[in-house]
């Protein structure tokens, strides 16, 4: 990891990855999506809806996995001082973001005709719309400091700050007993059939690569733009 | 009630801003280098 910190480095594996990321992650999604609309059998309680959860599950996974991502750069950016931390946790941000607001509608979507309601001010529900606000905050904070050429430390702070929200997400079903349901999945094993879960890591790992191909492009934008800024600054001064 | 609709809502917004994400990903990574490489040649 220490490594790939030099931005040199970082483009040499960057490059490739991308494509492959982009590539597998695109098959598998599409895989696990066809297969949980088409190949599994309706849940006996929820009906034809829970294929809602092939997507909804790794959007939030990926909506609170971003957010450690982002914890971790600004963990590396302000102990190891790595060049590559602040760019890292930018770029992090609006995929983040999109998979938090993918979760908020897909499940605003199952709960109208499993709960009968859109949206119930739950424990859930709640800290996710708090997460996702948090991350257009991390996005504006982070823009405006790049822009007045800052260090990025504010923003750095504000990653690290943020992810209390994100032990808060993970336990609200057990601490607060509302609509949403408890977890299903869990290291001991998972209360989902067989026969219903099996496109589910198909659609995560899937997913998981796209969100990683989406952030290795926005790193290597961002690495091209700050070339293209030094090029110009050089330029000017001649 | 009917729920392929609601199926079908959640799936095309999951897809939609997926890819709404890659395409602007890729579209600025692209700019960005061509512009960086343009600059190397001058």
């Amino acid at each position: 990891m220490h490594a790939l910190a030099n931005p040199a480095r970082f483009l040499r594996f960057a490059r490739p990855a991308t494509t492959w990321l982009l590539l597998i992650g695109l098959a598998l999604a599409i895989v696990g999506m066809v297969a949980g609309l088409t190949l599994t059998p309706p849940d006996y309680l929820q009906g034809e809806t829970v294929r809602i959860l092939y997507v909804h599950v790794p959007s939030a996974w990926l909506g609170m996995a971003g957010w450690l991502g982002i914890a971790g750069a600004s963990i590396s950016q302000l102990v190891w001082r790595h060049p590559l931390a602040a760019v890292a946790g930018r770029a992090v941000a609006p995929a983040g973001a999109t998979f938090a607001a993918i979760c908020l509608v897909t499940g605003s979507i199952w709960g109208r005709p499993t709960w009968g309601t859109w949206w119930e001010w739950d424990g859930r529900l709640t800290s996710m719309l708090v997460l996702f606000f948090m991350y257009l905050g991390y996005i504006a904070l982070a823009s405006a400091e790049r822009e007045r050429s800052g260090d990025g430390r504010i923003a750095a702070i504000y990653g690290i700050v943020g992810a209390i929200n994100l032990p808060i997400i993970h336990f609200s079903v057990l601490w607060w007993r509302t609509l949403h349901q408890g977890q299903s999945i869990g290291l001991g094993g998972s209360t989902i059939d067989n026969s219903i879960l099996w496109p589910l890591p198909l659609t995560m790992i899937g997913f998981t690569c796209l969100f990683g191909a989406a952030t290795l492009m926005r790193i290597r934008a961002e690495l091209a733009q700050t070339k293209v800024e030094a090029r110009m600054r050089r330029l000017g001064a001649q | 009630m009917n729920p392929w609709p609601f199926v079908v809502a959640a799936y095309s917004v999951a897809v939609a801003l997926t890819l709404a994400l890659l395409f602007w990903g890729y579209a600025s990574m692209r700019r960005s280098e061509a512009a960086a490489d343009a600059l190397k040649r001058k």
